[in-house]
């Protein structure tokens, strides 16, 4: 398992979510990406996309002026 | 046993392509949804962007959708290879810049290539014949899947009686008798489908899914084409132009003025790339120019900052002006625009 970061800062939705998707399209089964945003709809977006897709969200944190979300990849 | 067949639907996030998915998947076909993002979708933007919309931050629809179906969701990012649509349809645009036949085309066509590129057997839409003047009319409906290269892989579910029959049907992977004949502007054979379908939820995209069927959005388009003398934008170019007032004072230069605090605070993010003007004594919008100003337009630019700021009142306003690629601040002082002063054509809407 290894960690993986993505900085997705200043990108507007759905932009975040569509980085992510083709970031863990790269990356094997167990590892963990964490993604640092900053547009609030993202709280919505990732955690949506990772239960459609079977990922686990491992935590959220949103602080002023970040968002960040740690997911754990899984692939069928 | 026979093979499992595979689907992708196009969702859009609205009730249409939801129904046309859901219908399909009834049939015990594996279904999974793409949407496109253009650049120039509604969702998300203005809501991210503009402070007082805060509250309507909300889900994405098609990530909605995709949940209430139940199906995974592959989002793609076409926003460059799009632009081509937009610059030059080949079947002409809607009412306002909105080129809807050239860009289902392309959208059935990028998914027909997901399909092959990952072994799935057909695309789904949730078009419905008639229900938009200019992409979904029964003459269109065959120019969509020839020239996407689809052909008869192409299957509308909600009106799929009133046209040929395509190879799902002829082959049995789907019913044909359970598909349906939906036609027109009348909104209620969905609304009775959903019922029956069991949803009772979905999102009412207004107008249109993207801001090219935007009148205010096209005419800011069209005049940014205009003054630039050729017909091209980048990506940061069509988000600039959902924020701020658009004021106009020549051919030659644009203001683009922050309208509240969101739109400032995502506006201080292009300040590397333009030249800019905020109120030092009063407080005040940030404001982008975008062109070539001389230092008399760079004047008369700060006075219509200062009738925006609070010190639209004041005798005096002080401006601070940034020139493009330069650290250096001058500050003006001037008289605010009289708001009788700024010539309505001046604004861009
Ligand atoms: S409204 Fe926009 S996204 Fe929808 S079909 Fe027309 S051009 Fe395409």
């Amino acid at each position: 398992m290894s960690k993986h970061e993505l900085n997705a800062r200043n990108l507007l939705r759905p932009l975040p979510v569509i980085r992510t998707q083709n970031k863990i399209a790269s990356l094997d089964a167990g590892d963990h990406l964490v993604v640092y945003c900053t547009d609030p709809g993202t709280l919505h977006d990732i955690p949506a996309w990772c239960r459609v897709h079977g990922h686990t969200l491992v935590s959220t944190a949103e602080s002023a002026d970040e968002i960040i979300i740690e997911i754990e990849v899984v692939k069928d | 046993m026979s093979k499992q067949r595979k689907a992708v639907s196009l969702i859009s996030g609205g009730l249409d392509s939801m129904l046309a998915t859901k219908v399909i998947q009834d049939q015990g076909i594996h279904v999974e949804g793409i949407n496109f993002y253009t650049g120039f979708c509604v969702e998300g933007h203005t809501h991210a962007i503009r402070k007082k919309d805060k509250e309507k931050q909300k889900k994405n629809s098609s990530l909605w959708v995709a949940e209430q179906l139940g199906i995974k969701l592959h989002i793609i990012d076409i926003s460059e290879e799009y632009k081509d649509i937009v610059l030059n349809p080949k079947h002409g645009y809607g009412q306002n810049l909105n080129p809807c036949l050239d860009c289902k085309i392309d959208m059935v066509a990028r998914a027909w290539q997901w399909c092959m590129d990952n072994d799935f057997d057909f695309v789904i839409t949730g078009e419905v014949i008639g229900q938009r003047p200019k992409s979904q009319r029964k003459e269109t409906m065959p120019i969509i899947a020839r020239e996407s290269k689809i052909e008869d892989r192409l299957l509308r579910p909600l009106c799929a009686q009133h046209l040929t029959e395509t190879l799902p049907e002829r082959e049995g992977w789907v019913n044909r008798d359970e598909l349906f004949d939906f036609h027109g502007r009348n909104r209620k054979p969905q609304l009775a489908l959903a019922k029956k379908l069991g949803f009772d939820e979905w999102s009412q995209p207004a107008g249109g899914c993207c801001f090219l069927t935007d009148e205010s959005y096209s005419n800011k388009l069209q005049d940014m084409w205009d003054a630039r003398g050729e017909r091209n934008y980048e990506v940061d170019d069509i988000m600039l132009l959902k924020v701020g007032r658009h004021i106009r004072p020549a051919k030659h230069f644009k203001l683009i003025v922050s309208r509240e605090q969101g739109e400032n605070n995502f506006m201080r993010g292009y300040r590397p790339m333009y030249s800019y003007l905020y109120p030092t004594s009063h407080g005040g919008p940030l404001t982008l120019i975008d062109g070539t100003p001389t230092e008399e337009d760079i004047l008369t630019a700060a006075r219509v900052v200062a009738r925006f700021s609070q010190g639209r009142d004041a005798d005096e306003v002080a401006v601070n002006y940034v020139a493009k690629h330069n650290e250096g601040e001058q500050e003006l002082k001037v008289k605010p625009m009289p708001v009788a002063e700024i010539p309505d054509d001046w604004y861009i809407h």
